[in-house]
């Protein structure tokens, strides 16, 4: 472990994120977890570094760093305009940085999140089987909170790169303003049969309310069928579930919520949850129907996306 | 009168979860079957299966689709009804929360105490008196649904909630009583508060109980409360 960072400018809302914590989601801990699952693990793999090891998720203005030790870094994700010592850098590759470098990642002009991997993985200790920040519970990462000014980040033990490492263009994915979320029907579709119809055709906003928890929508109401409660008895959610409140205005839940007693019209497919992730206030949604089978071709298609970008760097 | 469904219902949820149901609402009977189940599944977790959480009337299983099917899974829950009738589901274990009541701990102890026209030793008593059963835990690290408080508890939450809860804090809100593990905002009647650690990170066991189980508070004085309270948070 050595020291790798000296936070100059901490960013909006940076924090230290791996795979997530799954081992306590019958206690009321949610998984947590980079929100970009797949920017998360190319970031990872960019430097060399094996799957699950911690990196800074960087959320819509990132920190200036100073360098203090050499190393490999990658940023992969939202585009920030990222700068080493003024120079502009791009994402998707890695870059050797030495010490005295200043490394600034201003703003994202296209996407919303982006995550930064360093030889070795962010060194925070693990705290029940994860370094992932929760930050509503003062949980994992750097004393369970956001980066700020004068923090020194550290990096775990790691081999440097002896070939640079970039992703080929046709694997990086193009984050647009308007986006198409696939999603299955359920859990509770059958209290909105009416509705249904409202929901995939219609188009939601993203309202300014979004954060690690779940991201609100704006747009045509969705309301249960007559004679059906606005409510349920409270059961588990997963990342992807599409809630519907009272007021008709669906949330897409992330990574930072356990239980909830709202209906869920819908569930994103696991395969578009980073899509969500990279959307911003104001970006439009659309929901696509689509069936079990469907999904789990996406599944399946994913899976073996990753193991040829894998392959490609082995 | 129970709600329990002849054989359990499967909702889709998303590509990677399923909910089985087991009954229509909170039903003692129906989250004591979901409790036999979660235990049943966890004893031999089926191919594929990453998690079984358990809640009031549901169990959610998380799955990866690369390893297993949703039919394959329906399969599984369907033949754990026969194990169900056989198994012997060990009996729930009984955590003790220590507390002490009233002064600055419990904040709040008059307040139950009038609105229901008791006395304070009453409230004491009575919420003392309960094995309160661990209908699920969620929302929060370690926060229980707990059911079985006594009607003559029931007290509406406080008009202004309080921006910070010590952890510990144990309260009552309407027909509700529970623990707060952690330091936070919170609108309950705050009656007392527990000296234990709640939810400890970095302790190999984080948490002191599990879906199921039963919580008996037992009334402490302040001298034990301090002496507990320096062990555990030392």
């Amino acid at each position: 472990m050595s020291d790798l960072f000296l936070v100059r400018t901490p960013g909006l809302y940076t924090t230290v994120q791996d795979a997530g914590r799954f081992g306590y989601l019958d206690r009321g801990v949610p998984p947590s977890g980079a929100l970009d699952s797949f920017a998360y693990r190319i970031a990872n793999l960019l430097v060399g570094n094996p799957g699950g090891f911690a990196v800074l998720e960087i959320t819509m203005v990132g920190p200036v760093l100073d360098v203090l030790a050499e190393a490999d870094i990658a940023l992969t994700g939202a585009d920030m305009g990222m700068t080493l010592n003024g120079s502009a850098v791009a994402n998707w590759q890695a870059l050797r940085v030495r010490q005295g470098d200043v490394l600034r990642i201003p703003k994202a002009r296209r996407g919303c999140r982006a995550y930064l991997a360093v030889t070795g993985g962010i060194d925070v200790p693990p705290v029940m089987g994860s370094r992932s920040t929760l930050v509503r519970a003062k949980l994992g990462g750097l004393e369970g909170r956001i980066l700020k000014k004068e923090d020194v980040i550290s990096r775990g033990e790691g081999v440097l790169l002896s070939t640079p490492r970039s992703l080929p263009g046709h694997w990086i994915p193009d984050y647009r303003p308007d986006i198409t979320l696939r999603a299955i029907p359920g859990p509770q579709d059958d209290y909105f049969s009416k509705e249904m119809e409202t929901f995939f055709g219609s188009t939601y906003e993203v309202s300014v309310e979004t954060d690690r928890m779940g991201y609100r929508l704006k747009g045509p109401p969705v309301r249960p069928d007559e004679g059906r409660p606005e409510s349920i008895v409270t059961e588990p959610i997963m990342p992807g579930n599409v809630q519907v409140p009272a007021d008709g205005q669906p949330i897409i839940v992330l990574v930072e919520q356990t239980t909830g007693g709202y209906m869920k019209i819908a569930t994103v497919v696991t395969h578009d949850i980073p899509g969500v992730a990279q959307a911003m206030s104001r970006n439009r949604v659309r929901f696509e129907k689509v069936s079990l089978d469907e999904a789990h071709t996406l599944y399946h298609e994913q899976a073996e996306r990753m193991r040829k970008i894998e392959e490609h760097f082995s | 009168m129970s709600t329990l469904y002849d054989k359990p219902r499967i909702r889709i949820c998303g590509d990677s979860a399923i909910i089985v149901e087991y009954g229509a609402g909170i039903d003692r009977a129906v989250n004591e079957k979901v409790r036999a189940m979660a235990a049943l599944l966890k004893r031999s977790l089926p191919a594929g299966v990453e998690a079984v959480i358990p809640a009031y009337r549901s169990l959610s299983l998380l799955y990866n689709p690369l390893a297993t099917s949703t039919d394959q899974l329906a399969k599984t829950v369907e033949a754990l009804e026969a194990d169900f009738r056989q198994a012997e589901i060990a009996k729930p274990r009984i955590v003790e929360i220590p507390v002490c009541y009233g002064g600055e701990f419990g904040p709040d102890l008059e307040i139950v105490a009038d609105q229901n026209r008791l006395t304070i030793g009453e409230v004491i008593a009575i919420h003392t008196s309960v094995n309160y059963h661990i209908y699920m835990i969620g929302f929060a690290p370690g926060f229980c649904y707990l059911g079985g408080l006594d009607r003559r508890l029931h007290t509406p939450r406080r008009k202004t909630p309080r921006t910070n809860l010590p952890a510990g804090s144990v309260g009552i809100a309407e027909s509700q009583t529970g623990m707060y593990p952690q330091d936070s905002p919170g609108g309950w009647q705050i009656i007392g508060r527990t000296p234990l650690r709640l939810f400890a990170p970095w302790r190999a066991e984080p948490f002191l109980y599990q879906a199921g189980d039963r919580v008996r508070f037992v009334a402490i004085p302040e001298a034990t409360f301090r002496q507990i309270r320096e062990k555990e948070w030392q």
